[in-house]
């Protein structure tokens, strides 16, 4: 208890905890790198568990069609699939750019993190033709309680990739401005967190609503 | 402390959530391509089981619901660093939190919703009462 109370008023400024951090949980706090990574982990999660409600949402109308149109007439699984590649290469480039940055790189982290974005905007673009073609072809949200859910669901996801185009750009500014400060390498760690999580709920997105949905 | 210094210093029993204890430049992109690949794999396979005659018709709903579970699995070992590592140990017992929350909506949504359905009035004797 006084160990704990001694290094973490003064921050550790020694880095004396290393000495006496045999257990886990009594070396004082931990550092910062990893209070933000959990603290962001955290965020992602109850992210994640808000998608589960649109989830939930699009599972129990995904029949309830009103007369109109259900996906296996509206879904083009070939939009799908280029969808997904992008994604998913912009997931990898996304990993380089972090290996880049641990290795202070800032070439091929602004490459890198380049790339991203115009994968994530080759994605948004796609998703975007869609949707506008769905509601050209009077498939828009109000035409019955399937379209809204999943205009919901994979729309929100689509703001959560927009979102992330933002947060990219600001990224690689600060990077350019700052350099490979312990602040912004914290960012980046979220940041990557975030890509990648939006990767993960694509997974679902197109297993559970589009292929499912295309054979159903 | 300065802020180089928190970087630097690397806790030996926590790891931060996306950190790898992996350094070398060449293990840390194998990793990534490894990832790739099997992600690769398993969205093809999707794909391919979604749009075939070849596979048992009813058997596909389960044979896609478990390729996506592997998938994020994939996504979360090769891309989060997520591992089972002992310095893991708090960003998975906060993963299995999450995913408790998620199957609670996910399942209790489906099954309530269903029931109620199944005991609901058919719409047209109930537009006949009005």
């Amino acid at each position: 208890m006084t160990d704990t109370a001694l290094y973490s008023a003064h921050g550790d400024p020694h880095h004396l905890r290393g000495l006496y951090d045999s257990t886990l949980g009594h070396g004082g706090p931990a550092p910062k790198r990893i209070v933000t990574g959990y603290g962001f982990w955290i965020f992602l999660l109850s992210d994640i568990v808000m998608f589960s409600c649109f989830f939930a949402s699009y599972a129990v109308l995904f029949r309830q069609t009103a007369g109109g149109p259900s996906g296996a007439q509206l879904f083009d699984l070939k939009n799908v699939a280029a969808e997904t590649a992008f994604l998913l290469l912009s997931s990898f480039t996304c990993g380089l750019a972090s290996i880049a940055a641990d290795m202070r790189n800032a070439r091929w982290y602004q490459a890198a993190m380049a790339v991203t974005c115009v994968l994530g905007l080759c994605f948004l673009a796609l998703e975007l033709r869609e949707f506008s073609d769905l509601i050209a072809r009077g498939a828009g949200p109000t035409r019955s309680a399937f379209l809204s859910a999943f205009f919901t669901l994979v729309g929100c996801h689509g703001l959560h990739v927009s979102a992330g185009i933002l947060w990219l750009l600001t990224m690689m500014a600060q990077v350019l401005a700052k350099g490979f400060r312990a602040d912004i390498l914290r960012r980046l760690l979220c940041f990557a967190l975030f890509w990648h999580a939006l990767d993960i709920i694509w997974v679902a997105i197109f297993s559970i609503v589009y292929l499912l949905g295309s054979g159903a | 402390m300065s802020e180089q210094q928190t970087y630097e210093f690397r806790d030996p029993h926590d790891l931060a959530p996306g950190d790898e204890e992996e350094v070398r430049l060449g293990q840390r992109l194998l990793g990534y391509l490894i990832g790739l690949g099997l992600s690769i794999l398993l969205t093809a396979t999707s794909f391919f089981v979604a749009g075939t005659d070849l596979v048992w018709q009813p058997s596909i709903p389960v044979a896609l619901t478990v390729l996506a579970i592997a998938q994020m699995g994939v996504h979360l070992v090769f891309f989060l660093h997520i591992t089972t590592g002992p310095d893991n140990t708090n960003n998975v017992m906060a993963l299995a939190f999450g995913l408790l929350i998620v199957f609670l909506v996910i399942g209790g949504s489906i099954w309530i919703m269903s029931h109620l359905n199944q005991n609901m009035m058919p719409m047209d004797q109930i537009m006949r009462m009005q």
